[in-house]
C-alpha cells in the first residue's frame, strides 16, 4: 500500500474541499478502497475520511412513502430496517444477496454506489486495463472473459459494474443526492454510472470533491412492494458476485400489470434498466409467455464480448424468472438464501 | 504526522499512537497489542479468519483502518471468556468438534457471536449457513460450525428465558 496522508474532516464543506485536491480519495468504510490500495491498483495520496461526517447516517421516511438513505448507512442497517424492508423488499434482498455479513456490516451505501469493477485484469498490475491506465489496452478482450459485459461495452473495456444494491435501485428509479464545490444537485441514479465508450476510466458523473450524501427512492417505487424481487445466479451458493441479476417489480390492477419495473445486474458497466421490456409487460396478464417476451426485449441489443454468450440466454432466463416471482408476490420474510434461484419456492419442502 | 486514537479492546481503554496511517485494526490488534488470537488469513476481505466485533459488529478487521475508528471498542477472541469459563459459543465449537487445524476458528466464533446478536438466522440450519458464508474453513468443518452455532443460539436462548 502507498503512503497516503489522513484527513479526518469534521464538516461536509471540508470534506468537498479536502476530497477535490490532486490524488485525494474519500474514504468511509474502506472494503473495497483499501483491498484496491493492497493490490496497488490505487494509490491516493491523500485520504479523506468522511466515515464520520454527521447526519448522513439516517433512514428517513417520507409520510408519502418515499425514503431519503444517508450515505453512511450501513448495508446491513439498511436491509434489516424494517420499514424500509417493507417497503422497498426488492432493494432489501439485493443487499442481503451481497458481499458477507461482516462486508454488509460495514459498507456503506456511498460506497456501495461507487465500488469499483471485480474484472480480474483492473486488479492485476501486470495486466493491461484501460480503466486503470488509460489507453494500456484491454487484457480481457482475449483473455478469461466469460463473466464480462454482454450490454453497453466498447473495445475499451468489457469489465461489469459489480453491485447488487444498484440493480433495484435503478429499477425503482432512485435518485442520488450530490454536494460539490459548486452546491447540491440530483442525478437519477440510472444516469450516474457511465458506459465505458472510449473513457472507461471515467465511472461516475462525479467531478472531482463531488461528495455523494444520500439516496433518495420515491413514494411511487414503494407502491411496488408487493410484488418485488431480486434474483441473481453466482457460481457458489452464497458470498459471490452476480454472473447475472435482475431486480423486477410489478404493480398488478385485476390480475393484469398496470407497471412493470425491471433492471440487470452483472451484464454491463452499470446497472442496466430495460424501459422497453417494462413498457411491453403493460396490459398483460403476468404469466410465462408475457415474462419471456419482455425478457428477449430486454435484451434485444445484447452481444458476447468473449466467451460469454451464455450471459445472454441466462440473463433472459433470469429475468422472465425474476418476474414470475414477483408476480407471485413478495414472500412474507425474505428466502434463508436471499435472491437465490436455488433457494425453495413457498410451499416446497425445505433441504437440510 | 502522528495521528492519536483511543480505542477500547476487550473492555481495556487503550490509547494508541499511529505514526503510519496505513495499519489496519487486524495488524493493530496483533503486532501492536499482541492479540494474535485474531487471525490474518488472506488480509483481503475474503476468508473471514480476521473477524472481530467492532462497536458490537462482526467486521473485517483486515479491511478497517485503525486511523479511522477513534472511540471505537473492539472485542477479539482474547476477550470472551469471563473467569476461566468459556463463552458459550466457544464451548459448543468444542462440543460439536467444530474445527480441525483451528485457524478459522477465532474468526468463525466471533462471527457466530455476531450473527447470534442479529437475530436473524434463529434455529434455521439454512440461515445459519448463510449466515456465516463470510467465514471460510479449508478443513471443512462446516457440518460441525453449523451444529454449533445452532446448539450456541439453543443454549443462549435457554439463558435469556431462565434471566
Amino acid at each position: 500500500m502507498n503512503r497516503f496522508e489522513f484527513l479526518r474532516p469534521t464538516t461536509i464543506a471540508e470534506a468537498v474541499a479536502a476530497g477535490a485536491r490532486p490524488g485525494a480519495a474519500y474514504h468511509a468504510a474502506g472494503t473495497n478502497l483499501l483491498d484496491l490500495m493492497k493490490g496497488g491498483v490505487m494509490r491516493p495520496g491523500t485520504l479523506v475520511d468522511v466515515g464520520r461526517l454527521p447526519g448522513l447516517d439516517r433512514i428517513e421516511h417520507a409520510a408519502d412513502g418515499g425514503v431519503r438513505i444517508g450515505a453512511l448507512v450501513r448495508n446491513a442497517d439498511l436491509a434489516h430496517d424494517p420499514g424500509f424492508a417493507a417497503r422497498f423488499p426488492a432493494v432489501a434482498e439485493a443487499l442481503l444477496s451481497g458481499a458477507s455479513a461482516q462486508l454488509r456490516n460495514a459498507a456503506t451505501v456511498g460506497g456501495n454506489l461507487l465500488q469499483r469493477t471485480r474484472c480480474g485484469y483492473f486488479y492485476d498490475l501486470a495486466s493491461a486495463c484501460n480503466k486503470r491506465t488509460p489507453g494500456a489496452g484491454c487484457d480481457a478482450r482475449g483473455g478469461e472473459n466469460r463473466l464480462h459485459a454482454v450490454l453497453g461495452w466498447s473495445e475499451a473495456c468489457i469489465a461489469t459494474h459489480p453491485s447488487d444494491f444498484c440493480v433495484p435501485l435503478a429499477a425503482l428509479d432512485a435518485v442520488v443526492e450530490i454536494i460539490g464545490r459548486d452546491g447540491a444537485r440530483e442525478v437519477p441514479l440510472a444516469d450516474f454510472h457511465r458506459l465505458p465508450g472510449e473513457a472507461p476510466e471515467r465511472e461516475t458523473v462525479l467531478a472531482p470533491g463531488d461528495l455523494v450524501v444520500a439516496v433518495r427512492l420515491p413514494a411511487e417505487a414503494a407502491g411496488f412492494a408487493a410484488h418485488a424481487r431480486y434474483l441473481k445466479v453466482r457460481e457458489r451458493t452464497s458470498y459471490a458476485f452476480a454472473v447475472v441479476s435482475a431486480a423486477a417489480a410489478l404493480r398488478l390492477e385485476d390480475g393484469r400489470i398496470a407497471a412493470a419495473r425491471i433492471a440487470l445486474g452483472g451484464v454491463a458497466l452499470k446497472p442496466w434498466r430495460a424501459r422497453a421490456a417494462e413498457a411491453a409487460l403493460v396490459g398483460r396478464a403476468p404469466a410465462e409467455a408475457a415474462c419471456r417476451e419482455a425478457a428477449a426485449l430486454a435484451l434485444a441489443d445484447a452481444a458476447p464480448s468473449g466467451d460469454n454468450a451464455f450471459k445472454i440466454e441466462l440473463a433472459r432466463r433470469i429475468v422472465a424468472r425474476a418476474l414470475l416471482l414477483a408476480a407471485a408476490g413478495t414472500p412474507g420474510r425474505l428466502p434463508a438464501l436471499p435472491a437465490s434461484p436455488f433457494a425453495a419456492l413457498p410451499g416446497a419442502q425445505a433441504h437440510v | 504526522m502522528t495521528l492519536s486514537i483511543s480505542l477500547t479492546v476487550n473492555g481495556t481503554v487503550q490509547a494508541v499512537a499511529l505514526e503510519d496511517p496505513r495499519v489496519t485494526l487486524l495488524d493493530l490488534l496483533r503486532e501492536r497489542l499482541h492479540l494474535t488470537g485474531t487471525k490474518k488469513g488472506c488480509d483481503r476481505g475474503q476468508c473471514g479468519a480476521c473477524t472481530v466485533l467492532l462497536d458490537g459488529r462482526r467486521t473485517n478487521a483486515c479491511l478497517v483502518l485503525a486511523a479511522a475508528q477513534d472511540g471505537a471498542s473492539v472485542t477479539t477472541i482474547e476477550g470472551l471468556a469471563e473467569g476461566g469459563q468459556l463463552h458459550p459459543v466457544q464451548q459448543a465449537f468444542i462440543d460439536h468438534d467444530a474445527l480441525q487445524c483451528g485457524f478459522c476458528t477465532p474468526g468463525q466464533i466471533m462471527s457466530a457471536i455476531g450473527l447470534l446478536a442479529e437475530g436473524q438466522a434463529g434455529d434455521d440450519p439454512e440461515r445459519v449457513r448463510e449466515g456465516m458464508s463470510g467465514n471460510l474453513c479449508r478443513c471443512g468443518a462446516y457440518a460441525g460450525i453449523t451444529e454449533a452455532v445452532l446448539d450456541a443460539q439453543a443454549r443462549l436462548a435457554a439463558r435469556e428465558d431462565a434471566a
